[in-house]
């Protein structure tokens, strides 16, 4: 992966930098050892690592501001990082870069019932946001599957996904308001506990902006009352085209699952083996999950389950208990750890419009056997967001770089039939130089210039999420 | 007047324009807070590009009829779920409401609180700048983060950013079955109190709403649902008061329409004000303004103000966390007070530095959205 050479006169400076951080946070906060900063060489895209500069963990958001004004007049280019799960390489360092990390501003800051919201400081967890709130049966609704680790400060730059976003959207539909700090060190507020904007929607345009537009420090969440329960039913069937009909049927019922879950067959014979689900050997399986009261989901289940009929499943396997959830949930929360026991694998994470679904997976099966390795397709079928498993060999050589190659045609085809390369992962590094071929260089150009605006000096994450050589001149200026 | 019958001829509209544009759909926002210039009508792009309900997309042109949108969704038993406001009531004008209208001033009804905005079910645009560019940003799926958000930030940007070509959305099923809860005789902080209450309740309330003395709860579901819910929501408000169940569905789709276009301020000569606040605020925002007519809605989250013609609604309602913009008035008041809440000032800098970016010469829309800042004129 190609990252920008490092501005050599920041780096021969390292020693003045530190001391000016140092003046400015706790004597832990500042991370400078060569053996301390390797834990900040990357993230969870871990096939690439750059050691940073140095890396801070201020307290507050007066000490992330201080931060930021000492590398903004230093000219010191500055990775914000949340929890490091980015699968994007979101928060990969440079070797001139200093790593801001929020994780040690994790409070929750105010809790309102009432009014359906909750504050915190973005170093906290996503799970934790929820946890905050669980007692009193509300719940933040977005749950990337890192939820357990990842930040609500990552979750915002990154304008996480999950599971659950057909019915309750993602990051962006349930923030309401961020304290950021700019790149000059300026505190500023965006909403708040009420709703839309009164000017243009500043807080659209922070949300999913990868960290380059400005560091958010503190987060206003809607929060929901949790629904009285909910089940899934799991449904298989002998073809892809037959399963992608039946999404689509279901949907124009004018039932809202919460979540139409995907998987083909090489992903049902990996997680069976590894988790023992009892899912059948078919082609395709769904898992269509709905909220209410027992007898209002006996209702939504029933229209579904007479859909499913209609296609002819080969399996019908309705929830009745909680029990019966939690397998029928088993084998696809398991997808990914069973696909890891077989190989290394690489997760990605296009978008399609759900109408094609047939036509990309007959494509990723031509292309896997071209390639020749293995994938297996993962599919939040209600909105169609796919997570490809290409499975490779990390020790092989030349492997990575096959995978990779058969990864940038499975996003190309993602465009080519009107979807787009990342659904919910970011863009980062991983796909950066994919971006011209969603966009041209007119539709580009107004986003770099939106970091003009913001980040005139190119210093926040700069290279990420645009291809290098768009972005050049600018970060040479 | 130019009215361009195409995204190119709307881009040489653009490029060739010597001086400001005043960009309109249907017209129906009127032409007091319309910018002096030449009209540009983006009414001759219209059309539904692409429409697929089994993936809940439908992509159209930026000056289709909201209506004809509206009728083709229903077709399919589907529906734009956040409720576009019809303004012809409240201003008092004509003319045909607009998709793209609709968008460039991210307008959204009662079920704003359960499904978001309209800015939340917009996840593409093509625009064309300030320079005559055509632009894209997002795309046809409801699951994007390739790059920076535009489409936000266009809904809403009343076209001082770009004049929107083409939109598209992600709709959702109509609902089988609607259903009104109402009670009446609650002051306004023990209806918002009741209001809060359903809100924070699992019933999947979809509109919250307190006008004239009477409390409103919607509910949506099949059949069963609807019925348990209302029944459920009963026992758990019964300390506000006793309430009754409409599930009429004439009836309960006309009310709900009446309080998202704002019809009880219809013929009236107040200046018309919406104010955004946090719902717990609602009651003492009222409060600061004793001569109003006020309706609540998003559970008491957003206020419109009836005032006397020229009141200044913000300085009587002071500091407070929201804004509050003029929906209907005179040009000279809106002129005086501003259309919009004055942002703070990095929040100005900032928005004024985007419009300078995409409206380098300053001719879309100039003055619409602020008074200072790049577009002084």
């Amino acid at each position: 992966m190609e990252m920008p050479i490092p501005n050599a006169f920041v780096i021969d400076r390292k020693a003045d930098i530190v001391a000016r951080l140092q003046a400015v946070l706790a004597p832990d906060a500042v991370i400078h050892e060569e053996h301390e900063v390797r834990a900040y060489e990357c993230d969870a895209l871990t096939a690439y690592r750059c050691p940073p500069l140095c890396a801070v963990l201020p307290s507050s958001t007066a000490e992330v501001a201080a931060v930021l004004k000492i590398c903004f007049e230093e000219g010191v280019p500055v990775v914000p990082r949340g929890s490091g799960t980015s699968l994007a390489g979101g928060a990969l360092p440079t070797a001139d870069s200093v790593i801001l990390g929020v994780a040690r501003m994790n409070d929750v800051l105010e809790t309102d019932y009432a009014n359906r919201f909750i504050r915190v400081q973005t170093g906290r967890t996503n799970l934790s946001v929820t946890g905050a709130v669980e007692e009193e049966d509300f719940f933040y609704a977005p749950d990337p599957s890192s939820q357990l680790a990842c930040a609500i400060a990552g979750n915002i730059a990154m304008n996480s996904g999950g599971a659950h976003c057909l019915k309750y959207g993602v990051t962006t539909n349930n923030l309401m308001g961020v304290t950021m700090v700019t790149m000059e060190g300026e505190i500023v507020e965006i909403g708040g506990a009420y709703l839309d904007s009164g000017g243009l929607d500043l807080l659209g345009l922070i949300c999913g902006s990868e960290g380059q537009l400005g560091v958010v420090t503190e987060a206003t969440l809607r929060i929901l009352r949790k629904p009285e329960g909910a089940r899934p039913v799991l449904i298989g069937f002998d073809s892809n085209e037959v399963a992608g009909e039946c999404v689509s049927d279901i949907i124009k019922a004018g039932v809202l699952p919460v979540a139409i879950e995907f998987m083909d067959r090489p992903c049902i014979r990996a997680t069976e083996a590894f988790a023992h689900a009892g899912y059948p050997d078919c082609e395709a399986l769904l898992i269509v999950e709905v909220e209410g009261s027992d007898a209002e989901i006996d209702e939504q289940l029933s229209v579904i389950t007479e859909i499913a009929r209609s296609h002819d499943p080969v399996e019908l396997r309705e929830s009745k208990s909680a029990e019966e959830s939690a397998r029928i949930w088993l084998g696809r929360k398991s997808a990914f750890g069973a696909m890891g026991q077989i190989n290394d694998y690489m997760c990605l994470d296009g978008t399609i419009p759900v109408s094609s679904l047939p036509h990309v997976l007959k494509r990723i099966g031509e292309m896997s056997k071209e390639y020749g390795l293995d994938v297996g397709n993962v599919f939040h079928a209600g909105d169609g967001n796919m997570h490809p498993l290409i499975l490779f060999d990390a020790n092989k050589d030349g492997d990575l770089e096959k995978c990779e190659a058969f990864g940038a045609d499975i996003l190309r085809l993602c465009v080519e039939v009107g979807g787009c390369l990342t659904g919910e992962h970011g863009v980062g590094i991983e796909k950066r130089d994919l971006m011209g071929d969603q966009y041209d260089d007119v539709d580009l150009e107004a986003q770099l210039r939106v970091k003009d605006v913001f980040d005139p000096k190119w210093l926040l994450n700069p290279a990420k999420v645009f291809p290098l050589a768009a972005t050049e001149s600018r970060r040479a200026a | 007047m130019l009215r361009p019958q195409s995204e190119a001829e709307l881009c040489d509209a653009v490029r060739g324009a010597e001086g400001p544009l005043w960009i309109e759909g249907g017209g129906t926002r009127g032409p007091a807070r319309a910018a002096k210039g030449t009209r540009l009508s983006v009414s001759g792009l219209s059309g539904i590009t692409l429409y697929e309900p089994g993936a809940l997309t439908l992509v159209a042109q930026a000056g289709t009829p909201v209506a004809q949108i509206e009728a083709a969704l229903a077709a399919e038993n589907q529906r734009l779920a956040f409720e576009p406001m019809d303004h012809r009531a409240v201003l008092g004008t004509e003319g045909t409401p607009t998709i793209g209208g609709v968008v460039a001033a991210n307008v959204s009804g009662p079920r704003r609180i359960q499904v978001g905005a309209c800015r939340d079910a917009l996840i593409g645009v093509r625009f064309v700048d300030g320079r005559g560019d055509a632009i894209k940003n997002g795309g046809r799926v409801m699951k994007n983060v390739t790059g920076y958000d535009l489409v936000k930030l266009m809904a809403g940007s009343h076209g001082t950013l770009g004049v929107l070509s083409e939109v598209s959305f992600k709709v959702l099923p109509q609902s089988a079955v609607r259903a009104t809860l109402s009670t009446a005789g609650l002051d306004v902080a023990r209806a918002i109190a009741a209001l809060s209450a359903a809100l924070g309740s699992p019933f999947e309330i979809s509109g919250a709403a307190h006008r004239d003395d009477v409390t409103l709860l919607r509910i949506e579901g099949f059949e069963a649902s609807v019925k348990y819910r209302a029944e459920r929501l009963q026992q758990l408000l019964s300390g506000f008061g006793d309430w009754s169940v409409d599930m009429n569905a004439a009836e309960v789709d006309a009310t709900w329409r009446d309080i998202a276009n704002a019809t009880m301020f219809a013929d009236t000569d107040e200046d018309v004000w919406r104010i955004s606040v946090m719902p717990g605020d609602g009651a003492a925002m009222a409060a600061r303004l004793p001569e109003a007519r006020v309706m609540f809605d998003w559970g008491g989250g957003l206020i419109w103000a009836g005032v006397a013609p020229g009141t200044d609604l913000r300085a009587a309602l002071g500091d407070f966390r929201g804004h509050a913009t003029l929906v209907r008035g005179a040009a000279e008041t809106h002129a005086a007070l501003g259309t919009f809440h004055p942002e703070p000032a990095p929040l100005a800098a900032i928005s004024a530095g985007l419009r300078a970016q995409f409206d380098p010469r300053g001719i879309l829309n100039p003055g619409r959205m602020g008074r200072t800042g790049a577009h002084g004129g």
